[in-house]
Order: C-alpha cells, then sequence, then structure tokens
C-alpha cells in the first residue's frame, strides 16, 4: 500500500467508512433505547410462542375471594377475557393493580395467584381493590410453566375457545390497553 | 523459606479447595432435589445445561437458583424420571417457552447470521488477504542510462 499514492477519492472513501458504521450502529442503539423508553422495545421480552394456541390443560383451585378455573371454562367462553398471573409478592403487580380496576368494567379479567400463600393473595386483592372476577391458585407454579409464564405479571388476552390471542410479560399499562388490548378484544367480541 | 513440611502441606490443600471448590458449585442447593439413579441425574443436569433460566436469562437452569429455574429442574428431572428422551424433554420446554430458552438456538432463517458469521468472518479476512497481496508491486526502474550514470557517479564522487 506504501508502494503508490493512493487517490484522493479512495483517501476520503477510507476515512468515512469507519464513521458511516459508527453512525449506523449509533443510529441501531439510539432506536432500541428510545423503543425502551416508549414500550415498543423489550429486550427481556420472551416471544411466547403460545399465541393463537388454545390454553393449556389446567385446573386450579380456589383463591380467595374468587373461584377456581381450569382450561374447560376459558375454551367454553363466548367473549374475551384478561388472564392474569400475579403475586402479593411482585411489586410491578401492585403498580398495574390501578390499571386493571379501572379496566375490569370493559374487559373482565381472571387472576391466577403465582407460588403464593393463600392468605397473602387474599391480603393484597384486598388492600389493591379486587379487579377479578374469578381467581385461581397456583401453589407449586407448576400450571404456570404449561402457560410458558417466566415471572409475575404475565398477561394473556384469551379469545372466544379458549384461544389466546395476545400476551405480555411486563405490567399492563394504559397505553397498552387504548392502543392493543381493547381494540384487540373488541374485534374478538361475538 | 524454612517452613515446616506439615504446615506447607495444609497450606497446598486449603489453596487447592479454593480453586477447585467453585468448579464443583452448581445451584442444586438442596440434595433432595437429585434423582436416586446417578445415570439418570447425569442425564438430567446435561439437559439442564442447556436449557436457559428466564428469568437471569444468561444462566441455564443447573447454574441459575432462581425459583423458575428450580421449578424447571423439578420438570426435568420428572421427565427423565419417566423415562423420556433428551429429545422429548427439549421439545416440550421448546413448545412452552419457544427457542428462547434454548442456550444453542437451532439453525434457522433467523440465526442463519449468527451460525454462519465465523465463516463469513474468515472469507472476508482471506478476501482483504488476496486483495492486498495480488496487487503488482511498483514496476523496477529501467537501468540507468550513460547520463545519469555520469550524474549519479558526480554526485557521489568523495574527495
Amino acid at each position: 500500500m506504501s508502494g503508490q499514492p493512493s487517490s484522493p477519492t479512495r483517501r476520503r472513501l477510507l476515512m468515512a467508512a469507519p464513521l458511516i458504521v459508527a453512525g449506523g450502529v449509533g443510529v441501531g442503539f439510539w432506536r432500541m433505547l428510545s423503543g425502551m423508553t416508549k414500550g415498543s422495545f423489550d429486550p427481556h421480552d420472551i416471544h411466547a410462542p403460545a399465541l393463537n394456541r388454545p390454553v393449556p390443560d389446567f385446573a386450579l383451585p380456589d383463591q380467595a375471594p374468587g373461584t377456581g378455573f381450569s382450561a374447560t371454562d376459558l375454551r367454553g367462553l363466548k367473549a374475551p377475557v384478561l388472564v392474569n398471573y400475579f403475586a402479593s409478592w411482585c411489586i410491578p403487580c401492585v403498580a398495574e393493580m390501578p390499571v386493571l380496576n379501572a379496566l375490569k368494567d370493559r374487559l373482565p379479567i381472571w387472576g391466577i395467584a403465582y407460588k403464593d400463600k393463600p392468605e397473602h393473595a387474599l391480603g393484597f386483592v384486598q388492600r389493591a381493590g379486587n379487579p377479578y372476577a374469578r381467581i385461581a391458585a397456583d401453589h407449586d407454579g407448576l400450571a404456570a410453566i404449561d402457560w410458558g409464564v417466566s415471572g409475575v405479571p404475565e398477561t394473556f388476552l384469551i379469545g372466544p375457545g379458549g384461544i389466546i390471542r395476545w400476551h405480555t410479560a411486563s405490567p399492563i399499562t394504559e397505553a397498552m390497553i387504548t392502543n392493543t388490548i381493547m381494540p384487540l378484544a373488541d374485534s374478538l367480541k361475538p | 523459606m524454612n517452613t515446616h513440611p506439615l504446615r506447607r502441606g495444609g497450606l497446598i490443600a486449603l489453596l487447592a479447595c479454593l480453586i477447585f471448590a467453585p468448579l464443583v458449585a452448581l445451584a442444586v442447593d438442596d440434595p433432595s432435589e437429585m434423582l436416586p439413579d446417578p445415570a439418570q441425574e447425569q442425564r438430567a443436569e446435561a439437559i439442564g445445561a442447556q436449557l436457559r433460566c428466564l428469568v437471569c436469562q444468561n444462566e441455564s437452569i443447573e447454574d441459575s437458583s432462581a425459583d423458575l429455574a428450580r421449578d424447571l429442574r423439578h420438570v426435568v428431572r420428572e421427565h427423565v424420571a419417566k423415562g423420556e428422551s433428551n429429545q422429548q424433554i427439549m421439545d416440550w420446554m421448546v413448545n412452552r417457552y419457544g427457542n428462547f430458552i434454548r442456550l444453542k438456538p437451532p439453525f434457522t432463517i433467523g440465526t442463519l447470521l449468527l451460525w454462519v458469521m465465523p465463516l463469513l468472518a474468515l472469507c472476508i479476512g482471506i478476501g482483504i488477504a488476496w486483495w492486498t497481496f495480488r496487487r503488482p508491486r511498483a514496476p523496477t526502474p529501467p537501468p540507468l542510462s550513460d547520463e545519469e550514470r555520469r550524474r549519479l557517479s558526480d554526485l557521489t564522487e568523495t574527495r
């Protein structure tokens, strides 16, 4: 390379190449970070294979003050419901409670208490206000594994016939309800 | 240094313990988790080492002490005890958590770039090397004419 002088155009191109690469990487990172703050990109999101599949087989006992439910109950539904995995020991679950309480009159919410003591789960819904039409208890967390749950809170929108239509592993927000959940739930109503 | 041989031996043993103890420390913190049959337990550990802990995300369920990892270890052992094959257990997990749970992703269109990247990098490197070495060196200049030779000897003449 030292033998012949390189042409000015080529030298300029070689100088610009690292800048272009750095610029491209920068734009990529900026888009990821802004997506994370806006909520459109979540690096921890696990792409649930459960989507558009029927709910798994399960039957869970009552959790006071509600009554338990099973896969059969969900598969027999004619209108959409939201299934919400929660626990009294989960801080983001506390944070999403007001949002769920504001939603419960527009869309029924069924709760599943994940690996929780019955008295703790009862205390939790009494303190936070009960948004759940029915509550089941998943004491050993094994039904959660069949749902593909990796933590709490985790929420599924179940369409008629018990088909999982939407899923999130983040706390429910107002924006999610207006932009995604309600439009989808309305389209699933008979 | 005059160290008593017994003390030195003790020191070496202590050092060896400190160095090697972490290598055998798995997150299986409760021996009751383990299967009674050592061959089955070994198989369960091998499967678990291939499964991602979904809470910590960069640890296998065998290495993680997260609650969910413990539950998944338990499930793996149940399936092993039932006599299922490694492939059956892996499929069971992927069916619930997707390919994300596999620490070694399968070769698909989505992971194509990931898998062929080493080969691609090698090809690019060979390409650059070939392109650099292939270029002709500067041509050897023609021999000096009589006139130039005279000038050169004038210039380099020492007095």
